[in-house]
């Protein structure tokens, strides 16, 4: 078979990838997350008569229980795979890829399952976290003097 | 006003990550590692928090709030302590993301079974 009648074979059966139906859909559920964010800064703040900086701190302890809580069901998975970017950039997916990690390996054991392998896939968003802040707030204090 | 503000800013910064998605090989984690790095870096010249004032909630849900509060508190900290205040701070308001996420999975982990 030659070769140009091959690839265009290939072509025609793999699936196309919309970026345009995808982008859209991120910045849905992004914009969704965002909103539900503010909604529940704004439910907290009125409801315990506190300052809306604690409020945000409650946010995202809710935000990362119900991640968490999602991911055990197995539903966030299958969002995820819908939404994409829209789920894995809040801070659900930090919730999410810390769960999923203590999921899959809790069957070796506390120490050397969960206790060990919890952090392999959100451990290099804090890592670079560290890092980064770390070399910038160093810039910073020396260039600019705090 | 600030719900629209909220929707747009979350929506643009989840956009940007699916774009990063779609056209290069990065992997999900290459993702949320720069934008943490990025949210640092615009923390450092208070822009952050500028946009946080602006879009709220839709600021404080993407990763990139999470490398803001780190330089935020190190930074804070940094103004009474110097250089050592760099690591006293660093946690001060991060602490609250990473603690929650730890327990809640590590509870949560051991009542539940992965589904597949």
């Amino acid at each position: 078979m030659e070769k140009n009648k091959y690839k265009r074979l290939v072509e025609k059966h793999t699936p196309k990838e919309n970026s345009l139906y995808h982008g859209l859909l991120a910045f849905i559920a992004g914009g969704m997350m965002g909103v539900i964010g503010q909604f529940l800064i704004d439910v907290y703040s009125s409801l315990l008569h506190i300052p809306s900086s604690d409020a945000s701190s409650y946010m995202i302890i809710t935000l990362i229980f119900i991640g968490c809580l999602l991911t055990c069901f197995g539903f966030f998975d299958k969002w995820v795979n819908f939404a994409k970017a829209g789920l894995i950039v809040p801070i659900t997916g930090f919730a999410h890829s810390m769960m999923s990690a203590a999921l899959e390996y809790r069957k070796e054991g506390m120490v050397t399952g969960i206790g060990a392998n919890m952090l392999k896939l959100s451990g290099s968003v804090i890592i670079f976290g560290i890092v980064s802040a770390y070399v910038f707030g160093l810039i910073r204090l020396i260039i600019f003097g705090g | 006003m600030i719900y629209v503000n909220a929707f747009i800013f979350a929506g643009l910064v989840c956009l940007i990550g699916q774009i990063i998605l779609d056209y290069t090989k990065l992997t999900p984690g290459h993702v949320t590692s720069l934008f943490v790095c990025i949210g640092a870096f615009l923390d450092t010249f208070e822009i952050y928090d500028k946009i946080i004032l602006w879009a709220g909630g839709g600021a404080l849900v993407p990763i990139t709030s999470f490398g803001h509060s780190l330089i935020h508190g190190a930074l804070e900290r940094a103004n009474n302590f110097g250089i050592m205040g760099l690591a006293m701070g660093m946690f001060d308001m991060t602490s609250v993301g990473i603690v929650s996420a730890i327990i809640f999975s590590f509870f949560l982990s051991l009542f539940f079974e992965p589904k597949d």
